[in-house]
């Protein structure tokens, strides 16, 4: 059911990251300012966004779960939104080993970007406990995607009100008018950003399948059982 | 309050640099790995069902 196309894109997503990593580190040019560090930034910037989308992906599976009442798309939610904690993790540690080669400190605290994310990932972590404390499945399902759509619409006013706190937050490299980056930089980035969705896809996929497989075999069990106790009686 | 520094030396900035892309990898292998053990646990109570079933 959701393995369909897994192994094509697998491949995918194996030649495209390892595309990205020859372009980071044979193709793109030594910032000027920052030298060789600015090499964090084709991974952890693309890290976040993937991590931003999938929250809000997250939401929007929800949303369709709570007006269908189907159950597959609450599955697609939680992995979603589970991938994109683990990502989150990663963009926290980067960004942590980035500001401590680039300022001197491992975390600031006056600084909007990593700070509202941080947030954004603390509020993810509560989704945890918030559907594993509920045992049936059908309000576990209900309650969770609740959750994921509140929580995925914070994550795009969070980062508007970041965007708009624009003279307080660090330079942006990427917009709407093409940013700072020369083109050999912006080819990286986007190879990377494309390797990094893929690779999203593929997790994602992967772990809808394995949740899948083990659904059906709860309930292959459980038919046997029923079977069994029909017979002895 | 913190300032822009100067960029580091190659050889300084090559420790982070490589840290950041270890991250990144230990968290996708770790992940895998967790994945890679569910599915060998499904295939193996999948063996046995069948087994059951057989006998």
């Amino acid at each position: 059911m959701y393995s369909k196309g897994l192994a094509p894109l697998a491949a995918a997503t194996a030649v495209v990251l390892t595309a990205a990593l020859v372009l980071v580190f044979f193709y793109a040019p030594l910032d000027a300012d920052q030298g060789f560090v600015q090499k964090i930034f084709y991974i952890h910037v693309p890290m976040a966004i993937v991590a931003l989308c999938g929250w809000v992906a997250g939401g929007i599976f929800a949303i369709r779960h709570l007006r269908s009442g189907d159950a597959s798309w609450d599955l697609r939610s939680y992995v979603a939104i589970h991938l994109s904690i683990i990502l989150g993790l990663g963009v926290l540690i980067t960004g942590s080993i980035w500001a401590r080669a680039s300022w001197g400190h491992w975390w600031v605290w006056d600084e909007p970007v990593l700070v509202s994310f941080l947030v954004t990932f603390l509020l993810y972590c509560v989704y945890y406990p918030l559907r594993f404390a509920i045992e049936d499945p059908e309000r576990q399902a209900r309650y969770s995607s609740v959750f994921a759509i509140a929580a995925g619409a914070f994550v795009p006013l969070n980062f508007t009100a970041v965007r708009l706190a624009q003279a307080y937050t660090h330079p942006r490299v990427l917009s709407e008018t093409g940013g700072t980056m020369p083109g050999e930089m912006r080819l990286t980035f986007y190879v990377t950003l494309i390797g990094m969705v893929l690779l999203f896809v593929t997790l994602w996929k992967l772990e809808l399948t394995a949740k899948h497989a083990s659904m059906q075999l709860k309930r292959l069990r459980r038919q046997r059982a029923e079977r069994r106790e029909a017979v002895a009686a | 309050m913190f300032f822009a520094a100067p960029a580091l030396p190659l050889d300084e900035a090559g420790k982070y640099v490589a840290g950041a892309y270890v991250v990144f990898l230990a968290l996708i292998l770790i992940y895998v790995a967790i994945m890679a053990a569910k599915l060998v646990r499904i295939d193996r109570e999948l063996t046995e069902l069948a087994e059951e079933d057989d006998r």
